[in-house]
């Protein structure tokens, strides 16, 4: 096993961060969209952590901005926040990627939290704080089915 | 961009750091983030990126669509025709209550001085579906599949058949993006029916409520009071029913009432929504600043204008106090 990238496919990339979009878009009752794993930003997580080439901090950037049209956020907002944990992400990949699983849901918690954490510094900045403690429960759930989401992603390419 | 996506699939990209990326990206959200607060060209932008956006947005609404459409399509005959009778039941009501409308609208307008009939206040309305619908505690926003091609405009009232639900805030092409009042960051200015005391609703965060934070212990509300819009602000008209109060907690320790509202409009169960547009001229259409200035310059006699002059400083000091105090009270916690 060297430590060089495995022959990634891009396409992969973006399908499933696709699907982790939709995921994050599709509407819910409120109750269960109070707890709603942030699905997007785990799965560029993972291609950030597991194959940082294919990953990477474009995609992080790309797809936060997506989710500013989308989501009619200020525009540049989630750009701003994905892309700095996607650079986290890619520069610790070597520390996280080797970890246990446990451990790899840890430093997901720590990146959703930092990730909420600029949303919410941004939110204020810009004159439009919201300061409700439950936008901070998607961190922690987002962190509880990180194995679940290394578990699928991990089916679709070659074991490395 | 392409200098960067491109350069991940040679090999040697290996050694671009990420740091010097993360800083253009980073940089890039900044100065969008800026331009998008200041509402310059980048509103041009989102125009089209709402148009972009739009068919993801229907895909994501497409299974709350099916459902909706197959529950209806496996409704029974008899619910069908328990929802007819009470649809006309409905109307039955209405157009009694309708009936002597005209005959106090003309008394409203001599009452008012103004002479003649008025106009309607309501120009022209829309129907809209709604696609998608974004309810949790930190946004409450609804997606209509009505857009500019419609002529619909950021700022537009939408109501349902009960009261009032929002205000369009992103219009693109083919949609537009409906801000709920019980939206965190959304507030409407609010008149008690009874006795016409002003406030300010703001958007509880969940569905089923709406705040007023803004009134004294010891002004006169009650539970079951109807609460319309004031017309003051320049976003809504005068007079639609926005929500009832449903309890009222007075702390002699606080100098604020908290007082809470239950929206009248059935927020969550709307599939169809309407957007509705507004003669300016009419005394209840919202009061913009330029109309404001224009507003005593109504031809009366000067005896009229004496007393409806009083009348109006009455009334602009009460108007002022809402919005003063909404500033000042969260800078004031006691």
């Amino acid at each position: 096993m060297s430590l060089a990238a495995p022959r990634e496919s891009r396409p992969l990339v973006y399908i499933t961060a696709l699907a982790g979009l939709l995921l994050t878009l599709l509407p819910l009752p409120q109750y269960l969209s109070i707890v709603r794993p942030p699905f997007l930003v785990l799965v560029i997580l993972y291609w950030s952590t597991m194959t940082p080439r294919a990953g990477g901090i474009f995609i992080g950037f790309l797809a936060g901005m997506l989710l500013d049209v989308l989501q009619g956020s200020q525009l540049g907002e989630h750009g701003l926040a994905l892309s700095f944990i996607t650079y986290l992400a890619v520069r610790l990949h070597l520390l996280t990627r080797a970890k246990p699983i446990f451990e790899q849901s840890l430093f997901a918690l720590v990146a959703l939290l930092l990730y909420e954490a600029v949303l919410w510094a941004i939110d204020g900045w810009s004159g439009h704080p919201i300061n409700n403690p439950t936008r901070w429960l998607h961190a922690l759930t987002g962190a509880a089915i990180w194995p679940l989401v290394v578990g699928l992603l991990g089916r679709t390419h070659a074991p490395r | 961009m392409a200098f960067i996506g491109g350069g991940l699939n040679r090999p040697s990209s290996r050694d671009t750091a990420p740091g010097p990326r993360f800083v253009v990206f980073a940089i890039i959200s900044i100065v969008c983030m800026y331009y998008d607060q200041r509402d310059s060209w980048i509103s041009t932008l989102r125009y089209y990126l709402q148009a972009t956006a739009y068919p993801v947005q229907l895909i994501v609404g497409a299974p709350q669509a099916l459902w909706h459409w197959a529950s209806e399509l496996s409704q029974t005959r008899e619910a069908l025709r328990a929802e007819n009778a009470d649809l006309k039941r409905r109307e039955r009501e209405l157009s009694i209550a309708a009936m002597r409308f005209a005959t106090l609208e003309h008394e409203n307008a001599q009452l008012r001085a103004l002479g003649q009939a008025m106009a309607p206040l309501v120009t022209r309305s829309q129907v809209a579906e709604v696609v998608s619908l974004d309810l949790n505690p930190l946004k409450q926003r609804l997606l209509l599949n009505q857009g500019a091609r419609s002529e619909i405009f950021n700022g537009q009232t939408v109501v349902d058949a009960r009261g009032l639900l929002g205000q369009t805030v992103r219009v693109g092409p083919w949609s537009a993006e409906v801000i709920l009042i019980t939206d965190p960051e959304h507030a409407v200015p609010v008149q008690l029916v009874r006795n016409g005391l002003r406030s300010i609703a703001v958007g509880a965060g969940n569905s089923g409520e709406l705040l007023l934070p803004y009134l004294p212990v010891n002004s006169d509300v009650k539970p079951g009071d109807v609460l319309v819009t004031s017309g003051l602000g320049g976003v809504f008209p005068a007079g639609y029913p926005v929500a009832v109060v449903t309890g009222i907690k007075r702390d002699p320790v606080l100098l604020l009432a908290q007082v809470r509202a239950r929206p009248l409009a059935t927020l969550e169960r709307d599939r169809e929504v309407m957007l509705v547009w507004f003669d300016p001229k009419h005394p209840a259409a919202p009061a913009t600043a330029a109309q404001a200035e224009t507003l005593p310059q109504v031809t009366l006699g000067a005896k009229q204008e004496r007393a409806l002059a009083d009348a109006a400083e009455g009334a602009a000091e009460e108007a002022a106090e809402p919005p003063a105090s909404a500033e000042d009270a969260p800078k004031d916690p006691r």
